[in-house]
C-alpha cells in the first residue's frame, strides 16, 4: 500500500493539488476518468481524490470500489461551485443506515 | 404453515435446538445493529462538519487560483505549479469499527513549512495564497477521507445486518415457533388416538 494520494480532475482544477504534492491525473471525458481511477485503484493508491465534476461522468467505476476499504474514492468540489456530490453522499448513506434522513432534513429544505 | 416438518419427537428437539439458536442470535445482531447505528451517527456527523469545512476552503482556493489565473494568464500560472517541491506523505491503516474495517489515514507531512515550488519574481500572490491554503487543508482532507469512507462501510454493514435481523425477527423465528407447534400438537393428538385405542382393545377383550 502506497502512501501517497492521487487527485483525478480537470486540468485546471487539480493543478493547485499538483503543487501541494498530490499525485495528480488529468481527466476530462468519462472513458479517461474510469481508466485512471482502475490504474490508480490497481497501482495501490489508498484515497483518490475526485473533483465532482470527473465523479459524475463515472459513477460505475466509483461504485465498483463501494465495500472496498481501500481505494477511499472521495468526491471533492473542483469549478466555481460545489455540486453538493459529497453532500448527497452523506445524505445516502444516512437513508441507508437508519432508514430516513434524520439528521439533516432541515439542510433539504433549504435545497 | 410455511415449514412442512415430520411430526417426530427428533425433529421436534432439533427444531427447538435451533429457535434456541436463532433468538440468541437474533439478540445479539440486534445488539450489533444498535451499536453501529449508534458509531455511525456519531461518524456522519463529524463527516458533515467535515465537508462543511473542506468544501468552503477548498471554494476559497480555487476562487483565489481563479484570480491568479486572470492576473498571469491560465497557462503560465498552470506551468509554475507543474513541479512539486514537496511530497505529501500520509499514514494509512485500518482500525476495527464493530467488526468493520475501515480506513485510518492521516497527514504526516509538516505544514509549517511551505515550499512553494516557483520564483516570486513572475507570479501574483494570490498563486502563493492559494498554494498554502490546500497544504493547510490537507490533513482536514486526508480526515475527511478517512470518516466518510468508515461512514460509507458502516451503512453498508448496517443494513446488511439489519437486513438479517428482519429476517430472524419475522421470517425464521416465527416459522420455527409454528412448526414447533404442530408438532407438539400431533404428536399430543397421536398419544390420544392411541390411549382411546388401547382403551377400545381394552374394552373388547372385557367383552369377549
Amino acid at each position: 500500500m502506497k502512501n501517497k494520494i492521487a487527485v483525478v480532475g480537470g486540468r485546471d482544477s487539480v493543478m493547485l493539488f499538483n503543487a501541494a504534492g498530490l499525485e495528480v491525473r488529468y481527466a476530462s471525458d468519462g472513458k479517461a476518468v474510469e481508466k485512471a481511477i482502475h490504474a490508480l485503484a490497481r497501482a495501490g493508491y489508498p484515497v483518490i481524490y475526485i473533483t465532482e465534476e470527473a465523479a459524475e461522468k463515472a459513477p460505475e467505476a466509483i461504485k465498483m470500489y463501494d465495500r472496498e476499504v481501500f481505494p477511499a474514492i472521495i468526491p471533492v468540489p473542483g469549478g466555481n461551485q460545489p455540486k453538493g456530490l459529497g453532500l448527497r453522499n452523506i445524505k445516502k448513506n444516512v437513508e441507508k443506515a437508519v432508514g430516513a434522513d434524520i439528521l439533516f432534513g432541515e439542510g433539504r429544505e433549504q435545497a | 404453515m410455511a415449514m412442512r416438518v415430520n411430526p417426530t419427537r427428533m425433529e421436534l428437539t432439533r427444531l427447538k435446538r435451533r429457535l434456541k439458536t436463532a433468538v440468541r442470535g437474533h439478540k445479539l445482531l440486534k445488539d450489533k445493529r444498535d451499536e453501529m447505528i449508534r458509531q455511525f451517527i456519531i461518524y456522519i456527523k463529524r463527516n458533515h462538519q467535515l465537508r462543511m469545512e473542506v468544501e468552503d476552503e477548498l471554494m476559497r482556493a480555487l476562487a483565489r487560483f481563479a484570480r491568479a489565473k486572470a492576473y498571469m494568464g491560465a497557462q503560465k500560472a498552470l506551468g509554475e505549479l507543474f513541479c512539486p517541491s514537496r511530497a505529501a506523505s500520509f499514514e494509512i491503516g485500518k482500525r476495527n469499527v464493530m467488526s468493520v474495517d475501515v480506513p485510518v489515514i492521516k497527514h504526516t507531512g509538516a505544514d509549517d513549512k511551505i515550499e512553494l515550488p516557483y520564483g516570486f519574481a513572475h507570479t501574483s500572490g494570490e498563486l502563493d495564497a492559494s498554494v498554502m491554503e490546500v497544504v493547510r487543508l490537507l490533513p482536514l482532507m486526508a480526515e475527511l477521507a478517512q470518516v466518510e469512507k468508515s461512514c460509507n462501510l458502516l451503512a453498508n454493514e448496517i443494513e446488511k445486518t439489519r437486513r438479517r435481523v428482519n429476517a430472524l425477527e419475522y421470517v425464521m423465528i416465527p416459522e420455527t415457533e409454528d412448526a414447533i407447534k404442530y408438532i407438539t400438537m400431533k404428536l399430543e393428538e397421536n398419544d390420544r388416538a392411541s390411549l382411546v385405542r388401547l382403551m377400545k382393545a381394552k374394552e373388547m377383550l372385557m367383552e369377549a
